[in-house]
């Protein structure tokens, strides 16, 4: 059963390259991604941790980084 | 209307949003590949080859997708003066290229039991090639500029400038002789492709849908942390 799944008359080779090269292409996409989303996070919280308090209240009053640090707080 | 366009709005949807597209990625994923690999029947010409179809088609389809979606926003771009279009296809092109690699690789892995080939220079293939020529020149051109204003510029010109190419991939099949066989799927009339292929086929290309919107998510919020970082500079 498993040995004429795996054959698929013949065309087993074919078939199954074609989804390794789908299902490895997708893996790699999405860690490639991931990696450059946490470089970007990690590069926002060493930044925002070196600001003096004034210019970080500053930029605590924009919602979009709080939003970013509430994110990077969960991690 | 572009108030739903707001950054911290579309981050707080965009960040929530990951894991559970990721988690439905998963599911319809495992269905389709079980559709495809196990359930679904062998054709009656192509053999059991005719499975390369649930990964080539529906990666073929979403990469045409995409660069439609990028033209539009980028006429929406020059038109309503708004970056985060820009913005919004910059994070869509990276999954729209490594579909149409995908269906051009896999479309060579078929044509090689059925064409007797793993390369022609057939209509329907080479204007895909041109379109992974465009997704490309599209992603170099975000690399190589750093003016903001020149880069969003350019990438639109080269994502309307390669929406000519979309028509001509869809109807090439139609206005030439190729090895392609006509489209199987019609919206309109009939289709002449079974339904017991058609299930799978739709399972696989709901996956890869979400799957392009998980990538579009991440990459979405990545590119608007980077935007963030540069306020923080300024400050």
């Amino acid at each position: 059963m498993i040995n004429e799944i795996i054959s698929m008359n013949g065309y087993g080779a074919y078939v199954l390259s074609a989804f390794a090269f789908t299902l490895i292409s997708f893996a790699s996409l999405y860690f490639v991604t991931k990696l450059q989303f946490l470089k970007e996070q990690k590069r926002f919280t060493v930044k925002f941790g070196s600001l003096s308090l004034e210019k970080a209240k500053i930029a605590k009053s924009h919602n979009i980084n709080k939003e970013i640090l509430s994110i990077t707080s969960k991690i | 209307m572009f108030k739903y366009f707001e950054p911290n709005k579309i981050f707080a949807i965009t960040s929530r949003m990951q894991k559970y597209v990721l988690f439905l990625f998963i599911i319809i994923l495992t269905i389709g590949l079980t559709e495809a690999l196990i359930i679904s029947p062998e054709d009656y010409k192509q053999s059991d080859a005719v499975r390369i179809m649930y990964v080539h088609v529906p990666a073929a389809w979403i990469s045409l997708g995409i660069f439609s979606t990028l033209a539009l926003l980028s006429v929406g771009s020059f038109i309503f003066k708004n970056k985060n279009f820009a913005l919004i296809s910059k994070s869509l092109a990276p999954s729209g290229f490594v579909f149409n690699i995908v269906a051009l690789v896999t479309g060579s892995i078929w044509g090689k039991p059925t064409w007797g080939t793993w390369w022609a220079w057939d209509a329907r293939i080479t204007s895909m090639l041109i379109l992974a020529l465009f997704y490309g020149m599209y992603l170099l051109a975000w690399r190589i500029y750093q003016d903001k204003e020149n880069v969003i510029k350019i990438t639109s010109m080269i994502a309307i400038f390669g929406a000519i190419n979309v028509p001509i991939i869809k109807f090439s099949v139609d206005w030439w002789n190729t090895l392609h066989q006509p489209a199987s799927i019609n919206i309109l009339s009939n289709s002449s492709i079974h339904v017991s292929m058609l299930i799978p086929l739709s399972i696989m290309t709901a996956a890869f849908a979400l799957f392009s919107l998980l990538i579009f998510l991440m990459k979405y919020n990545t590119e608007l942390i980077k935007v963030k970082n540069k306020g923080l500079d300024r400050l």
